[in-house]
């Protein structure tokens, strides 16, 4: 169901590793104190390391290493709250790293690798960080207790201190330190009951608020290693096309400019700074040779998915008999759903400092996957992996971006006909049109209901790429990986006859890759879609009816009745006004939401309100929780309205924020969160609130205009076809 | 060319092309990396600055066109009753999420609030729409900007 559970398999981290290894977590910037590149001091002898996540000095300071990336998510502040609950610290007693790249010591233990994606940080993090604090908390208290001649039961670790209660004396971890580095690794710790926490469920502020509202939080794109140049690139317009030929006379001619550096693809222009290396860029006369690829149009992608839909695929989930099923249905439905290729156009750009220095090559990145782009790099160079050092960042933006290494490959070409450390810096014009984007999807659907209106048949056959098979080839076996079919399979519904085929289709000519919410971005829309087209076909009410098929998930049915309730499901809206609702259980997490649309005579869509409902299991910030959905909604508000990357002639159509629209504030919904207390594990939730409100707001243009939507985005759909 | 231009109170002299945008020359040449590149085209408001106390793309506005004009980045703007408002209101909020955008949102919304103590809804679409939060962060803004005008009035 999720990715994790087959991955985790293929990852021989084991306990030991999270535990007994003993960091010295270098590299990396400190937070806060916004030092870009002020290593952490040397880890002291007198430091007490118990495990690679946690290093006290005997000057008393905390330093936690972050094995999961902060692109805005909050994980550099929930990661620290598993720690610090068990360690019995309070969070502003803590200091962040980066984790440099190490697979062994900081991979995810669901995905087997050192990467921050697939909503999985909390997931990953859950068990194996609260046991890293309670395994210092353990060691402090047995240092202390051999140090007082007392018996370890009678002392507690609290606030950053360890107390003998009888007593009434007390040490500070730092003055524990050293002794506390020389105790046993304890087999096993016992850690704190959920009514015991004290951090974990209450709203936290975050750990990195205060440099990213004062300007000295440092993102990839402010490295500034001493002597740093500043380069940008045109990539072949045409994926897979060449230089033929570059005219730079004029680009040399201009102040600033340093050098020109051909690559067989791409040419960049290095230069003291970046508006020097723009009008160079500008200057530039380039011919391209456009390769196999220059006809391309999205045309022809969408009917190579269509076709593919016709022939079998490999089944992702069969349950009972769907063709007996679908042959006694008193009525039956057919839809076909389509989803375009969408651009990532995080706010920050993409870019990468390199520094390549013959025997070995430094790197400074904002990267979702650090040990990636290590071993990438590594391999491209011809150099050993450890001499590579790689400097992380916070990230303006990841949504699965930043999983990818092309742009540290790319940075890395360049650096190599460079004296000194250089800074490539893509235009917001070459990010939109050289990323990797989320799949084209063609989805070919069917069902049959009963003479009451009940569902008694499901097949849906859907084609497209998997970014799985490329990114993590283990995780692709037998026609399927778990991402493309999230959220296609294991509805939560009693569907008693249910058949979902995959088949991987890869167009020639654009990239792919893994965008935020992935599967369930695409899968979500259509079978929430679908079954709210199976509710109009049995007359009755989209809640009603996707209630009747909940016996057997009591917390999808919390969530549907909770956001219903708050949204005023059944009330009336006025006319032009729409209100749809949608259901999920994807990345472990359950959600409802409930979308208010109006559609205007012209056929614009606005999106009023968004109410939704979340059962995370544990929230550990339950403000991380809300903002999370507030933001996913705002993300697939503008996948629905805006969201579209178009090829023609081989070349991607979109460029900049203007053909590439974004919602901003003017059409911004508002958002209400209402997140059920649960004390079952977390869920993830990074992206799932993306892929409930695209389904929602179709659902509600629905009931608003009676136009059922199957192709995204809206656009100009209802305006073209006479609303 | 050189050209002497007053940021943050503070003079410097940059020997760039006259029509270098002043975002490079903030960013690259001073080496002052607050400020955010998002588009270079003014469609994101990543790169606001305040230029004599009004809003301004730094990304198309060239350095010769500055001349005497007193500059204020993110770097500098807590230094102002509005920028310092606005701050506070950003943090008690907990508005931030990657947190590339909010130093262009931070100078937006302090500079409305430095020409408007009380803007309504519409005034804070028409001051904040030119800014683009790809995290999806409007809500917060908008609930954070309005608690920084409640506390300027309760402030006196
Ligand atoms: S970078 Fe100036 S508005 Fe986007
Ligand atoms: S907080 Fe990430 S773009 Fe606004």
């Amino acid at each position: 169901m999720t990715l994790a559970r087959t991955l985790s398999a293929g990852s021989n981290l084991s306990r030991r590793n999270f535990l007994v290894a003993s960091a010295a977590a270098g590299g990396g910037l400190i937070l806060g104190l916004a030092l870009p590149f002020g290593r952490s001091e040397a880890a002291g002898s007198a430091d007490f390391t118990p495990n690679a996540f946690i290093r006290i000095g005997s000057n008393g300071e905390v330093v936690l290493t972050m094995p999961y990336v902060e692109m805005g998510q909050g994980t550099y502040t929930a990661i620290p709250m598993l720690i610090a609950e068990e360690l019995e610290m309070s969070l502003a007693q803590v200091r962040l790293e980066h984790a440099p790249p190490n697979e062994k010591l900081y991979a995810n233990p669901l995905l087997g690798v050192q990467a921050t994606g697939n909503s999985n940080a909390i997931r990953g993090a859950w068990k194996p960080l609260r046991e890293a604090g309670a395994t210092a908390r353990t060691m402090l208290v047995a240092a202390a207790a051999q140090r007082w001649g007392v018996d370890q039961a009678a002392c507690r670790a609290q606030n950053g201190e360890v107390i003998h209660e009888p007593t009434g004396r007390r040490a500070s971890y730092g003055d524990l330190a050293a002794e506390a580095s020389k105790m046993p690794v304890p087999e096993s710790v016992s850690l704190k009951s959920p009514q015991d926490f004290t951090l974990i469920g209450t709203p936290a502020k975050r750990l990195d608020a205060t440099a990213k509202v004062n300007g000295t939080a440092v993102y990839g794109i402010d490295a500034r290693p001493a002597g740093v140049k500043i380069a940008t690139l045109a990539q072949s317009p045409v994926f897979g096309g060449r230089v033929k030929s570059v005219d730079d006379t004029a680009s040399t001619a201009v102040k600033g400019v340093q050098q020109i550096v051909r690559l067989d693809d791409a040419v960049a222009i290095v230069a003291d700074h970046m508006g020097a290396a723009k009008k160079g860029l500008e200057a530039l006369r380039i011919e391209w040779d456009d390769g196999p690829n220059a006809a391309l149009g999205t045309e022809q992608v969408a009917r190579q998915l269509e076709e593919a839909t016709l022939k079998t695929g490999a089944v992702a989930q069969n349950v009972g008999d769907v063709e007996m099923a679908m042959a006694n249905a008193a009525t039956r439905l057919k839809a076909r759903y389509e989803v375009p290729f969408l651009a990532h156009a995080a706010l920050e750009p993409m870019n990468c400092t390199v520094h390549f220095r013959k025997e070995e090559c430094e790197i400074w990145i904002g990267s979702q996957a650090v040990a990636r782009v290590q071993a990438m790099a590594a391999q491209a160079l011809g150099l050993p992996q450890d001499k590579v050092i790689v400097h992380n960042h916070l990230i303006g933006g990841g949504f699965g971006r930043r999983l990818e290494a092309d742009g540290a490959l790319r940075a890395v070409e360049i650096a190599k006909h460079v004296d000194g450390p250089v800074k490539v810096v893509w235009t917001r014009e070459e990010d939109i049109q050289h990323d990797m984007y989320r799949p084209y999807w063609f989805d070919r659907l069917s069902a049959g209901l009963d003479g009451e209106g009940r569902p008694v048949a499901w097949s849906n056959r859907f084609a497209g790429s998997s970014v799985i098979a490329r990114w993590l080839p283990p995780g692709f076996h037998d026609g399927l990986d778990l991402d493309s079919t999230e959220g296609a399979i294991n509805l939560p519904y009693d569907l008693p006859n249910f058949h979902v085929e995959y088949v991987r289709v890869e167009p020639p000519g654009i990239p792919t890759a893994f965008w935020r919410s992935v599967g369930p971005s695409h899968n979500v829309f259509v079978t929430e879609s679908f079954i709210d087209e199976m509710a109009a076909a049995a007359r009755q009410d989209p809640v009603a009816f996707r209630r009747s098929l909940l016996s057997k998930s009591p917390r999808a049915k919390a969530v549907l009745d909770l956001a219903a309730e708050k949204a005023g499901w059944g009330e009336a809206v006025p006319k032009g006004r729409g209100r749809g609702v949608a259901l999920q259980f994807v990345f472990g997490s359950y959600l409802a939401m409930v979308a208010d649309v109006e559609v205007s005579e012209d056929g614009a869509v606005r999106v009023h309100r968004a109410v939704c409902a979340v059962d995370v299991g544990t929230a550990v910030n339950p403000d991380t929780v809300e903002a999370q959905v507030q933001g996913g909604v705002i993300f697939g508000t503008t996948a629905a309205l805006y969201g579209e990357i178009t090829l023609k002639n081989g070349r991607v159509e979109q460029a900049n924020f203007d053909s590439y629209q974004m919602i901003r504030m003017n059409e911004a919904p508002t958002i209400e969160v209402h997140v059920v207390k649960s004390e079952e594990p977390p869920g993830g939730l990074g992206e799932a609130g993306t892929s409930l409100i695209v389904p929602a707001i179709a659902n509600a243009v629905f009931a608003a205009t009676g136009r059922r939507l199957r192709k995204m985005p809206i656009g100009t759909a209802l305006a073209k076809q006479g609303n | 060319m050189a050209f002497n231009i007053e940021i943050n109170g503070k003079p410097h002299t940059v020997d760039v092309d006259a029509d270098t945008p002043l975002l490079w020359v903030l960013r690259d040449v001073i080496g002052m990396t607050g400020t955010k590149f998002g588009c270079g085209m003014a469609l994101c408001g990543a790169c606001t600055v305040h230029i004599d106390g009004v809003a301004t793309r730094s990304c198309i506005t060239s350095v010769h066109s500055i001349g005497e004009s007193k500059v204020t980045t993110i770097e500098a703007i807590g230094a102002t009753p509005a920028g310092a408002a606005i701050q506070k209101a950003w943090l008690d909020h907990q508005v931030v999420q990657c947190g590339y955008c909010q130093s262009g949102q931070i100078m937006s919304a302090a500079a409305l609030l430095q020409s408007n103590p009380d803007p309504t809804d519409a005034d804070i679409d028409n001051a904040m729409s030119g800014n683009i939060c790809r995290c999806g962060t409007y809500v917060r803004i908008r609930e954070a900007i309005k608690l920084a005008a409640q506390a300027g009035k309760q402030g006196g």
